[in-house]
């Protein structure tokens, strides 16, 4: 119990998740981080030694499509999402990666 | 004494898949699409869109993984790969990390007259990223997602190899047996295939690693090549000159020759990799895995053997013609309708070499079709058309795919048989030049060439040369 966040841990994640956030938010974000993990640590008390981790709830697999077009032309409907577009693309700052 | 250098090589190979839709959702994968014409709100990750697995990249995958002797992982999952950029409209991709779809195997290569093992870590299924453009002028870069969620599958070797031969040999023998599979294209500079080259250097005989880099953007195999000695040097000076190696990613700009490190995006080798919640495993079957194994073609070294065995076709030439699937796909089709595999391959490995370096055509991009190859080899079989005849029809069949019947018979090039034409013009010829006539009567056999080309010229090249010669032989003889 009593998850502490340190502020090198928050300043991380920030960076990670491209986040600038104020002191304030630093601390509230602290806070509900420490509550989330306090409360994924009940988990903890129960033995979970010799269990396959598992990703899914439900016993299901191997859902499939066939590789066969359904989609047509999307370029109207996607590009109602650009804040910005040019030449039927979305327009970003210069990004060089 | 100068210290000796040894090269390690480790090569992350990214493949697009040859399937008709994207790996998560129904849009076409066709390359060349107008912008953003080919995405959904699956591949442009918009909230609440699920993706459902493409099963044809899982069959693909497996049937890679199986011909470059990997353990297909049976029960295998994607996860999230966490990292912001513009390419990436998800903010995540989703990608394989835990339990990949094949671990564990080699292919073997041959560089420098030995043959080598080069082991392959792990291979895995994830989707492509869009693609960006950036404009020179405007400090703006242009997004187009139609390649946004194409499939890939990523190989990553050992770093088993030792110089950019080896490299070139993997990457080859990786491109044969893919395309063999018909899992992709496997084209450089369309960005279907790409390598990104890890490399280290250290002094001969040390065991540990030198720190590596890893070197992006390589489209050709000439750039490989060439950044894979740029680095090297780079990374002995370095050494030389006492400084270190520092473990970064670079781009190698191949104007310039030189790789330049990329801006260190901050803390992004962080990816925070979890379990894709919007997926359930994939449970590959004993039963699955033995039908692809079965459906596996004759891959390259089979398909020499039995050129060799088969059609007497030599080493060398079997070597050419299975170096590349269309080459294969060309050869075998035109023998099976004309029946003369020797033939067949003297026009493959002579005249179709020489146009396609001549024209700078890639053999993926060859034109003509099997049909009006194996008429041109009849043509010339029946003694229709003449051999000098017969090259001009087929750089037409290779530039425009004409049918080579029809063209002899509109442009009137079919070899004159009629023996009393022929033995006119040969005797009008036989006059024109006493002295020529005269030398070869007197023992100079080689006067009688000059004949046969007058003759040819006579006939505007629709005789037969060997017949001309005969003939003439015969006539002069009198």
């Amino acid at each position: 119990m009593a998850n502490v966040i340190s502020d090198e841990t928050i300043e991380y994640v920030g960076i990670l998740a491209k986040l600038e956030l104020s002191e304030q938010e630093k601390e509230d974000a602290k806070k509900d981080m420490e509550k989330m993990l306090d409360y994924i640590d009940t988990l903890n008390e129960l033995d979970t030694s010799g269990i396959e981790p598992m990703s899914h709830v439900f016993p299901v697999n191997n859902v499939f499509r066939e590789d066969e077009v359904t989609n047509g032309d999307g370029r109207a409907n996607t590009l109602k999402n650009a804040p910005l577009q040019k030449n039927n693309s979305f327009e970003v700052p210069k990004t060089i990666g | 004494m100068a210290k000796q250098y040894e090269t390690v090589i480790g090569l992350e190979v990214h493949v697009e898949l040859a399937t008709k839709t994207k790996i998560f959702c129904g849009c076409s994968t066709a390359f060349g699409g107008a912008p953003n014409t080919h995405t959904c709100p699956v591949c442009t990750g918009m909230p609440g869109s699920l993706p459902v697995l493409n099963k044809k990249v899982v069959e693909y995958a497996t049937a890679v993984g199986l011909a470059t002797n990997c353990k297909i992982t049976q029960v295998c999952k994607f996860d999230r790969k966490n990292y912001f950029y513009p390419d990436n409209p998800q903010n995540y991709q989703i990608s394989q990390l835990y339990l990949p779809i094949a671990r564990d195997g080699y292919v073997e290569i041959e560089a420098g007259g030995h043959q080598k093992k080069i082991r392959i870590h792990e291979m895995h299924m994830e989707e492509d990223a869009g693609k960006l453009v950036h404009d020179e002028w405007d400090d703006t870069s242009l997004v187009d997602y139609n390649r946004s969620g194409v499939p890939l599958i990523e190989i990553v070797s050992e770093p088993d190899m030792r110089s950019a031969d080896e490299v070139m040999a993997y990457l080859e023998k990786l491109r044969l047996i893919i395309q063999y599979l018909g899992a992709s294209d496997c084209k450089l500079q369309e960005g279907s295939m790409r390598a990104d080259v890890n490399l280290s250097i250290r002094e001969v005989g040390a065991e540990e690693f030198g720190t590596r880099t890893e070197m992006k953007n390589l489209n050709s195999f000439k750039a490989i090549a060439r950044a894979i000695d740029g680095e090297r040097a780079r990374q002995i000076e370095l050494l030389e000159e006492g400084k270190e190696v520092i473990q970064e990613t670079r781009r190698w700009d191949d104007n310039k020759e030189y790789s330049y490190a990329m801006r260190s995006k901050e803390d992004a080798q962080d990816y925070r990799y979890f379990p894709e919640p919007d997926l359930v495993p994939i449970v590959i079957s004993d039963e699955w895995i033995a039908k692809i194994r079965t459906a596996q073609p004759e891959f390259q070294t089979e398909k020499m053997e039995r050129y060799k065995k088969e059609f007497e076709i030599p080493e060398y030439d079997a070597g050419i013609l299975t170096g590349s699937k269309k080459m294969a796909d060309l050869f075998e089709a035109t023998t099976a309708i004309c029946g003369k595999p020797k033939k067949v391959s003297n026009w493959l490995m002579g005249e179709t070499l020489r146009l396609m370096k001549e024209q700078g055509v890639e053999v993926d991009d060859l034109k003509f079709s099997p049909e009006n190859l194996a008429k041109l080899v009849n043509l010339v079989d029946s003694g229709d058309i003449n051999s000098s005849v017969a090259k001009e029809v087929f750089e037409k069949i290779f530039t425009k795919n004409i049918d080579p019947d029809k063209y002899v018979e509109e442009q009137g090039l079919k070899t004159v048989n009629d023996d009393g034409a022929l033995k006119a013009v040969i005797e009008e010829i036989i006059a024109k030049n006493p002295k020529a006539v005269a030398e070869y009567k007197g023992g100079k056999e080689k006067a009688i060439g000059a004949l046969v080309g007058q003759t040819m010229k006579a006939m505007q090249g629709k005789a037969n040369p060997a017949k001309v010669n005969e003939m003439l032989k015969e006539m002069l003889k009198a």
